[in-house]
């Protein structure tokens, strides 16, 4: 068989927990890892005759998504329950927005891919809703019996519904990580996946090419980007293996199995609930207003595509560049406040610093960026140094390490203690060339009998007795000169 | 004393003839004497009661007492009340003490009221007859042979016996109204939204709503008016300055235009009913008000869009009983599947049974916009046709009730008959509308009658001051039931 032959289709669910310091329909707390049930009100647990009181915060961080994929953010739109009896689901329903969503349409633009074969996609999405999550069922042993822990019960979710767009697993994990940058971005929840603040549901179908659409299976619950890419290739295999082998797709919700890396069917659709969704009763229309949008937009952070462009422009920087600096929202705002510090005009080499040395060292070192030992303003001070000449590229990678390694607090500080200062006299340049000349006849001779290479080895010489602080375009010149004369 | 109005026992109090716990030990003493005959109350608190009449004492000692402080009362056992039995009529909730007060326990308690106990109920507030009582039919004072309405038959037996001389309630579809006007009391149900349903265990929240019952207007204003006021806690409960239903008493009935809906008046009334509002009704245009015939097409209607839309929210609002964290739980099962369907097949009556059923129906998947839907554009409808009747009229007037209290087991069978009688009633809570219920002119010797007064929205005091006016010129509501003793 061959993949070629077929075309995948590929949807995503997302769930992201917003950041909220208390619950969607309750006062109680959302920190993670508390002791079970000590962050469940009233309200969580559903006593008789509680009611839930919708939390703002949570719509504000609705809103700011809307806005910032370009959605509409619905003026009314309605919770309504979604009712099925689970143990930890302790109302019997959990409030979730079905017929009218908070948040309609908008889209992102994915890049999918490396090198010559990366491509830009945009991805449409359906629509993005609040809801509550449910609680945990603990199934190790209470003397037979499952626990229930319900402090997660109660926190809020965005889900995030996107088109079927995506037609390959490199596209959905893109999708997945360019919504998960920016959910961080605009600070509407912590992205932590194994806390599962961040979960993915995809749905996934292949067909003929030009063919209709095939049914699609669901699976459930990926939190990570790795699990995300093995289920849906391992789903897509299984798929079209099935179909080659003269078999038939029935729609199914699937579990993806890390350690077997399969996936399993969990229901089949004749298993699926009737929900019973309609409007709550107890929670009136969610109305928003022009005003509270404009006010939320005028909070909003830049956000990353805005901020490409604008890198683009102002500061000269190629589209790959800009993209890899936006790709997060620490790594553009680091080099921001460099190029704040360094001024416009060193914009290009800060971003090569903060793309090419300091992300390699970080990445080396395991270290995020938020944690970085060269702060943005102490790489700002070694690109200024650069930049006036002061050093060459080569002695800023020693400044830099130094720098790292906490030996001094700025640039100019190492430079001065360990004599870095490039030397630009050009009295000292030549008498260290002439030195080089006398000492080094025979490559003198190769160059003058047209041996290019030798005169790279005469740089190499003066720059090794300058101990590297020559400034070289000097060394070129002067060499040359003598060379000639 | 048994007899006094609250406006006689607060100067009573006041010129210190009795202290509030000689009054609690008084209405005490009569609820142990009938209660084993009436069945109004599920639990008596005589411990709590004597201890907060004692606490009244001593406010009213301290010159801290409201128009409310050291009066006795009871709840309806739908209203959470902290470390007491609140069960709600059910078996299910045979075991739950409630960790905390609902609102208007609150409320009642702040103003220096004085709690006897938990009053009886149909389960779940589903009912029309108090039968649906996992703890016994609450009965009739005048004939202990008869139902005394429902679902806040208990309340309105234990102000009409004398047990208690005012009652809270709740109204879903008349269950304020209609057993008021069965036992010779006055009921009032508010605009939806006034009191707040926090704490008050939900049977259809939409139309659920707290009232007050007491033995005349004046005294259902007294209660109304300390039930009310806007509480964060329940979205739907209404922000809006509070109302002064005491100083409207005693606004003349002149100029005051009574609407007589056609379709309130047609055949289904039983005879003695007529004759008993036709008296009222005279006596209301002798005393200078104006009747004007009037035309609600829809009314017919609300009889099916209150039972699809109320067993539908019943369905979903009654899923937190499954036995998991409180109630009852079944004794043995075999799986959580079973758990849930042995639980609450035990815990549940038949008729709480029967509306979760046919909530569920309407609410199914191919049935919802047939049903659910559907009865939502009535309920508009139907509420469109009072806010026309309002551009004619200041009050509609009709029967509360078709028929006067029926005997004991009399309808029990026949479901449809007994959802009938709440023809009057239902589509003022369908509509959100105040309404109140008063004793109309019965014949001597005859079961009391009920003559229904509906108003616009928030026209509470214009209902109180009209029943007000009636009674100050007519006794009907001074008439004592001797059927217990």
């Amino acid at each position: 068989m061959s993949r070629s032959d077929w075309e995948v289709v590929i949807g995503l669910e997302v769930h992201a927990q917003l950041n909220t310091a208390s619950k969607i329909f309750s006062g109680a707390s959302t920190a993670f890892g508390a002791e079970p049930n000590a962050q469940a009100s009233a309200v969580d647990i559903a006593l008789p005759g509680v009611l839930p009181v919708l939390n703002k915060g949570a719509v504000e961080r609705a809103i700011r998504f809307g806005l910032a994929i370009g959605a509409h953010v619905a003026p009314k739109s309605v919770f309504a329950r979604k009712n099925y009896f689970y143990p930890d689901l302790p109302k019997g329903y959990q409030i979730s927005q079905f017929e009218l969503p908070v948040v309609q349409g908008g889209a992102i633009t994915i890049r999918v891919g490396e090198g010559d074969k990366a491509y830009e996609k945009r991805v449409q999405l359906t629509r993005a809703h609040l809801e509550e999550d449910a609680g945990k069922s603990l199934h190790e042993d209470f003397h037979g019996m499952s626990g229930i822990d319900l402090n997660r019960a109660g926190t809020p979710l965005l889900e995030i519904v996107s088109e079927p767009d995506m037609s390959s697993s490199a596209e959905a994990v893109a999708y997945a990580r360019n919504l998960h940058a920016l959910v961080r971005w605009i600070d509407i929840c912590d992205g932590n996946m194994q806390e599962g603040s961040f979960r993915c549901d995809a749905n996934v179908s292949v067909r003929r090419p030009g063919g209709p659409l095939g049914t699609r299976r669901e699976i459930k619950n990926l939190n990570s980007f790795r699990f995300l890419q093995q289920a849906i290739d391992y789903e897509i295999q299984w798929q079209i293996e099935t179909l080659e082998d003269g078999g038939r797709i029935q729609q199914a919700t699937v579990l993806f199995d890390p350690d077997s890396g399969e996936t399993r069917m969990m229901r089949s659709k004749e298993d699926a609930h009737d929900y019973r969704y309609f409007p709550d009763p107890d929670l009136l229309p969610l109305v928003i207003d022009e005003a509270w949008i404009k006010r939320v937009r005028d909070e909003m952070p830049e956000l990353p595509e805005a901020m490409k462009t604008r890198f683009v422009t102002e500061f000269g920087l190629s589209t790959y560049d800009a993209t890899t600096l936006t790709a997060s929202k620490e790594m553009a705002t680091f080099y921001q406040a460099t190029v704040n510090a360094a001024g416009a005009t060193l914009a290009k080499p800060c971003a090569n610093w903060v793309m090419g040395d300091l992300a390699a060292r970080l990445n080396k070192a395991e270290i995020e960026l938020d944690a970085s030992p060269v702060s943005a303003s102490q790489l700002a001070g070694l690109v200024a140094r650069i930049g006036d000449n002061t050093i060459s590229n080569n002695i800023a990678r020693k400044v830099f390490e130094a720098l790292w390694n906490g030996e001094c607090a700025t640039a100019d500080e190492v430079i001065e203690k360990q004599g870095l200062k490039q030397v630009t006299d050009s009295g000292a340049i030549e008498a260290i060339i002439d030195e080089v000349l006398a000492a080094n006849q025979k490559s003198v001779e190769e160059f003058r009998s047209g041996k290019e290479k030798a005169f790279n080895a005469l740089v190499g010489q003066v720059m090794k007795a300058s101990r590297g602080k020559a400034n070289p375009t000097q060394v070129n010149d002067l060499l040359k000169r003598k060379l000639a004369g | 004393m048994l007899n006094a109005s609250l406006k006689e026992l607060a100067s009573a109090l006041d010129a210190r003839q009795i202290s509030s716990v000689e009054l609690t030990t008084l209405f005490l003493d009569r609820i142990e004497t009938l209660n084993p005959v009436l069945n109004a109350f599920i639990t008596v608190d005589r411990d709590g009661a004597l201890s907060a009449a004692s606490a009244a004492d001593a406010r009213r000692a301290a010159g801290k007492a409201g128009p409310l402080t050291g009066i006795p009362l009871a709840h309806k056992d739908v209203f959470c009340t902290e470390g007491l039995l609140t069960s709600c009529g059910s078996k299910m909730l045979s075991n739950f003490t409630s960790p905390y007060d609902a609102h208007v326990v609150s409320l009642l308690k702040a103003a220096g009221t004085v709690m006897l106990g938990k009053t009886n109920m149909d389960e779940f507030a589903m009912g029309s007859s108090n039968e649906n009582s996992f703890y016994g039919p609450a009965r009739n004072p005048w004939n202990t042979g008869h139902v005394p309405g429902g679902s806040s038959g208990g309340s309105a037996v234990a102000v009409a016996a004398r047990m208690s001389p005012i009652a809270t309630g709740t109204d879903t579809g008349g269950s304020v109204r209609q057993p008021a006007a069965f036992c010779g009391v006055t009921g009032i149900k508010p605009t939806y939204g006034t009191v707040s349903r926090f704490g008050m265990i939900a049977y259809a929240s939409s139309l659920d709503q707290g009232g007050a019952i007491g033995r005349s207007a004046e005294d259902c204003a007294l209660l109304l008016s300390a039930m009310t006021g806007f509480d964060a806690r329940d979205s739907t409960s209404l922000e809006r300055p509070a109302d002064d239903l005491a100083t409207g008493l005693d606004t003349p009935l002149k100029g005051l235009r009574i609407g007589l809906p056609r379709e309130f008046f047609g055949p289904g009334m039983a005879d003695e009913v007529r004759t008993a509002v036709e008296a009222a009704l005279a006596e209301y245009r002798r005393l200078g008000a104006t009747t004007v015939d009037i035309s609600l097409p829809n009314a017919k209607l609300a009889i099916p869009a209150y039972y699809v839309i109320a067993p539908a929210e019943a369905s979903s609002n009654l899923s937190r009983f499954d036995g998991v964290r409180y109630g009852h739980r079944a004794a043995e099962y075999t799986d959580l599947a079973d758990m849930y369907s042995k639980s609450r097949a035990q815990g549940f009556g038949a008729e709480v049974k029967r509306r979760i059923l046919a909530g569920t129906y309407v609410l199914s998947h191919g049935y919802y916009d047939a049903y659910y839907l559907q009865a939502q554009k009535l309920r508009r409808l139907i509420a469109e046709d009072f806010s026309r009747a309002f551009e004619h009229c200041d009050v509609i007037a009709g029967p509360t009730a078709p028929t006067t209290a029926y005997a004991i087991g009399e309808k029990s069978d026949d479901p449809v008959q007994m959802y009938l009688g709440d023809i009057y009633t239902v589509a003022v809570n369908l509509a959100g509308l105040p309404a109140i219920s008063l004793p109309a002119g019965a014949a001597a010797g005859a079961l009391p009658v009920g003559l229904q007064l509906i108003g616009n929205y928030f026209n509470e005091a214009r209902l109180l001051g009209a029943a007000h006016q009636l009674q100050t010129a007519t006794d009907w509501h001074l008439r004592q039931p001797g059927g217990a003793e």
